[in-house]
């Protein structure tokens, strides 16, 4: 079991570290994917050492919630595309101070 | 492996949310099927309406929702216990049922700018292009926005009342979702409003894989999601406590970002300065209510037997919240920006008020709870947020509203109504007595200090000073500064907006010079049940 959640907790930080280090919102986006699965791998596990269903059934249920998100994400991203040109986190930079 | 049990449905309990669920559904088929010139007066009546039938159902069930099983509270657990219908979340549906309310007003206001709504025309289309100029022309405007807006408000309600971690977490999407779409439709800063959308669903979505990290491993200390088996694993100690340690510090990153606390508090100038003025104003309102509640709702039914492993946690967060929310917000010159830091402060006066946590039988007669305390602060802080953010919406100038602090000056005189109206909200946010702020101030310090945080007090009662200064020099700005050029103007707007912002100085001040309906109606509320 354990070496499951060691697994999660990397798939977890390359995930938070790419969010962290990478410029472009679609590889950013796909990085915050990554911490969501990292987070369903940890709940499928504890659901097996638990013996319980609640752990799978937060899976599905994150799996629905991570798709919504995605639409959303991937909208608003395309829209700043439109208008910039570029999607890189950097350049939307108007609004500081 | 337990049997799978066919679930109750609490259909009467759970009417209200089921109504603003069911409109917001009614909203998207709406948008489909009723021709466009009508959409705009259909959705606003089918919102104003269901919010309206939703208010009248929480009054129903307050009054008739009966003793829980242990007979230390009155309430429900629907949906075989996910979620828990008692008197807090009950008290904080009515509250955001209201803001809602006030908040569509706002959204259907048409009047400010020639005719058209603050919501862009066709948001897909790049800002600028030809087809855009066509759109503006044709007077057409987003009626998504509503649905989206019922959606929000259906999350709002979730969240508060969510009693396992899984209902929590799609509470919480389901909250911030509409929201992130809803700041990037502005009609006018089109380039503003879209990059106040992506900073807000890129840090929204980075909290929530926190936030969602943090319940894996919860589960994984207790082996249950629902709240009250959570808290029977705290009290055995049943775990590794390394898990939920990390697991509380890990929830506690998405609740508090949410809230807006320091350190998490970035995004909220940047949303609330690009978001279209009636988003910022029913977001800043509605959000930080929503997520107080169920912050409570996880802290002291999920996590009250391990007080001692997050109390000092959210103490360093209060204080931070407090100081840097006053100090940024002096440095500040545009006005949202302003209310932004402002409103960072206060999620550090409510952290003050749940700091003051203690069991109700350790109280002498007639002293408030935190829970009661953080209850009547976020009504009046909600109330007042939202009505200063909708008169920001009234001073405008050639190019749309004139937020920047410079073109307010000389508003006293250009508009003495609105300028005291604006200059009553900012006597509310310092805490003035006759307003609800200083009530509000006053309950949430009282509780704290009863629970012995008195350093915590201490420190609140010179970040209140720090704050009324940046309040003052406002008012000063708007009475005693000489106009630059032709000085701002205020476009008067229709009974919509009127009314939404009578509606939050009404509130402001009979909250302020009566308060005690409202504690009372907070102290009826109840402790969360288990």
């Amino acid at each position: 079991m354990t070496q499951y959640i060691v697994l999660s907790a990397i798939l977890f930080t390359i995930g938070c570290v790419g969010v962290l280090t990478r410029r472009n919102a679609i590889v950013v986006f796909m990085c915050v994917e990554l911490m969501l699965n990292a987070s369903n791998l940890a709940l499928v596990t504890f659901a097996r050492q638990h013996g319980n269903l609640d752990g799978q059934v937060a899976a599905f249920f994150v799996r629905v919630v991570a798709a919504a998100e995605v639409v959303i994400g991937l909208a608003i991203i395309m829209t700043i595309f439109r208008t910039r040109r570029s999607a890189s986190v950097d350049d939307a930079s108007l609004l500081k101070y | 492996m337990t049997d799978f049990v066919k679930p109750t449905v609490e259909y009467f309990e759970l009417y209200p949310l089921l109504v603003v669920f069911g409109i917001a559904v009614l909203g998207v088929v709406v948008e489909a099927f009723v021709p466009r010139a009508s959409r705009y007066l259909v959705q606003v009546l089918l919102s104003l309406g269901g919010l309206g039938a939703a208010l009248l159902g929480v009054v129903l069930v307050a009054r008739e929702v009966g003793t829980h099983a242990d007979g230390a509270a009155r309430g429900v657990l629907a949906m075989t216990g996910t979620l828990a219908i008692d008197g807090p979340t009950l008290f904080i549906w009515g509250l955001v049922i209201v803001l809602a309310i006030a908040g569509t007003l706002l959204f259907a206001e048409r009047h400010l700018d020639g005719g058209v709504s603050a919501f862009a025309g066709q948001a897909a289309l790049p800002p600028g292009a030809e087809a855009e100029r066509r759109q503006l022309i044709g007077n057409r405007e987003h009626t998504e926005i509503y649905p989206l807006m019922m959606f929000a408000v259906f999350g709002m309600m979730i969240f508060p009342a969510a009693n396992d971690l899984l209902t929590l977490f799609v509470g919480l999407e389901v909250l911030s979702l509409p929201l992130y779409l809803l700041s990037g439709l502005a009609r006018r800063r089109r380039l503003l409003s879209q990059e106040a959308a992506l900073k807000y669903f890129m840090l929204g979505a980075f909290s929530s894989g926190f936030f969602l990290y943090g319940i894996a491993l919860v589960y994984g200390y207790a082996g249950s999601m629902q709240y009250a088996q959570i808290n029977e694993a705290v009290r055995n100690d049943a775990g590794s406590s390394a898990l939920l340690l990390i697991g509380i510090g890990l929830m506690a990153v998405g609740l508090l970002f949410k809230v807006g606390a320091v350190p998490f508090h970035n995004w909220t100038p940047d949303v609330y300065q690009g978001a279209p003025t009636p988003v910022t104003a029913f977001m800043s309102a509605g959000t930080k209510v929503a997520a107080f509640a169920a912050l409570l709702r996880l802290f002291y039914v999920a996590f009250g037997a391990d007080r001692s492993s997050w109390t000092p946690m959210l103490w360093i967060i209060a204080v931070l919240s407090m100081f840097l929310g006053a100090v940024l917000a002096i440095t500040q010159t545009d006005i949202k920006r302003l209310l932004a830091y402002s409103s960072v402060a206060h999620t550090g006066f409510i952290l003050v008020g749940v700091l003051g946590m203690q069991s109700a039988s350790d109280l002498a007669v007639g002293e408030i709870t935190s829970l009661q305390a953080v209850l009547f602060y976020l009504a009046t802080y909600g109330f007042t947020v939202l009505g200063a953010f909708a008169v920001v919406g009234l001073v405008r100038d050639a190019s749309g509203e004139a937020t920047h602090l410079s073109r307010w000056a000389g508003l006293g005189k250009e508009s003495p109504l609105v300028a005291g109206i604006f200059a009553f909200f900012l006597l509310a946010m310092a805490g003035i007595p006759l307003t609800s702020g200083f009530i509000g101030k006053l309950a949430v310090f009282s509780a704290a200090l009863s629970a012995g945080a008195w350093p915590l007090v201490v420190l609140a009662v010179l970040a209140s000073m720090v704050a009324a200064f940046l309040y003052i020099r406002v008012i000063k700005v708007m009475y005693f500064d000489e106009p630059v050029g032709d000085g701002p103007t205020v476009t008067y707007p229709s009974v919509l907006t009127a009314t939404a912002i009578a509606l939050g100085a009404a509130a402001t001040l009979v909250l302020g010079v009566v308060p005690g309906p409202l504690l009372d109606l907070a102290a009826l509320a109840g402790e969360f049940i288990r």
